[in-house]
């Protein structure tokens, strides 16, 4: 089968996408038909981690992978919520890419920007290819004034205090090279947010090579969601922690 | 290094820079003696600077969301001719 990209001559790498989710039984579907759409000559397989979702969303993974093999979708389900980096390292396991892409489950993160993340990751050879939301060609749609004053005053606090060299800290749509993921991860102790600006704060430090592609993000949950007070002191702990200690 | 003794440097190196002038008093004692105000207030001023320009510059996408239906429609009618049940949102 003379399959070669016609742009590269060199060997063909494998991509692990691990997925979180918990209640993600529509979302998911799309996001898998979405992926398959925007990666035809890609070989890659999608490991989804499902925290004991009551809303069915593991059976409707079991039809996809009947629909699309069970070695490009692998279902590695864990009994309850267990938190987004156990997530990743649980995902992480069964990951057997040469690059591990991670993303969210609730369709903020759009597939198509797949095709992107791979080209500058041949491109450059960076150790990390991140998604930023917050450049000319990237951009948030769904969020009021309020968050986006929040999220703009964060970013630079966050900027000013950690010099993190890159312009979006707690984005979590990201490539890694699987092996420059193992390492950072075993290093990272945060939750939530924080967890995503203290891999890519511990990356920087370590020396890793870090570019970044523009991201769009259609927040659907945020109207839903409240950022309140103690969100915002559990933001502020974080910087300290991460000012101190990286 | 780490970080913060990076940071911590530089705040030791701007300390002593003003320590020194107001020993040297090239500059009048009294507005050395004001300099660390001017600092601060100045780098609060860039920083809310920064955040208002931000705010004003911050790229939205609008089509996005359009685009984002389209594609979840194509993607139940896809499930729907392979009878895979996707229920509704």
């Amino acid at each position: 089968m003379a399959d070669e990209k016609e742009n590269i001559g060199e060997k063909k790498y494998k991509y692990s996408i691990i997925i979180p989710t918990f209640n993600e039984r529509l979302n998911i579907a799309i996001i898998v038909y979405l992926i398959f759409k925007h990666l035809r000559d890609v070989d890659f397989e999608i490991i989804v981690v499902d925290d004991g979702s009551p809303d069915g969303t593991q059976d409707i993974v079991k039809q996809l992978q009947q629909l699309y093999g069970e070695d490009r979708i692998l279902l590695r389900a864990r009994a309850k919520k267990l938190g987004l980096g156990t997530a990743y390292i649980h995902g992480l396991k069964y990951a057997t890419g040469d690059f591990v892409v991670i993303m969210d489950a609730d369709l903020s993160h759009h597939p198509k920007y797949l095709p992107s993340f791979i080209k500058k990751q041949l491109e450059t050879n960076a150790s990390i290819v991140t998604g930023t939301r917050y450049v000319k060609d990237g951009g948030v749609h769904g969020w009021n004034l309020m968050r986006k004053l929040t999220s703009r005053g964060a970013n630079v606090l966050a900027q000013t205090l950690l010099w993190p060299g890159v312009s979006d800290l707690t984005g979590s749509f990201r490539l890694y090279k699987k092996c420059v993921l193992e390492d950072v991860i075993s290093s990272c102790v945060s939750k939530g947010y924080v967890f995503q600006m203290e891999m890519i704060v511990r990356a920087s430090r370590k020396g890793y090579q870090i570019e970044e592609v523009p991201i769009t993000f259609v927040d659907r949950v945020f109207g839903t969601s409240k950022l309140g007070g103690s969100e915002i002191v559990e933001y502020l702990k974080g910087l300290v922690y991460l000012l101190l200690t990286t | 290094m780490k970080h913060i003794v990076k940071i911590l440097s530089l705040l030791v190196a701007i300390s002593a820079f003003w320590i020194g002038l107001l020993q040297a008093a090239i500059v009048p004692r009294s507005h050395t003696w004001l300099l660390p105000i001017y600092f601060v207030v100045s780098l609060g001023c860039y920083g809310l600077l920064m955040v208002g320009v931000g705010l004003m510059q911050f790229p939205t996408c609008p089509q996005e969301a359009v685009l984002l239906q389209m594609d979840i429609t194509e993607a139940k009618e896809f499930f729907r001719h392979k009878g895979v049940d996707v229920g509704s949102d």
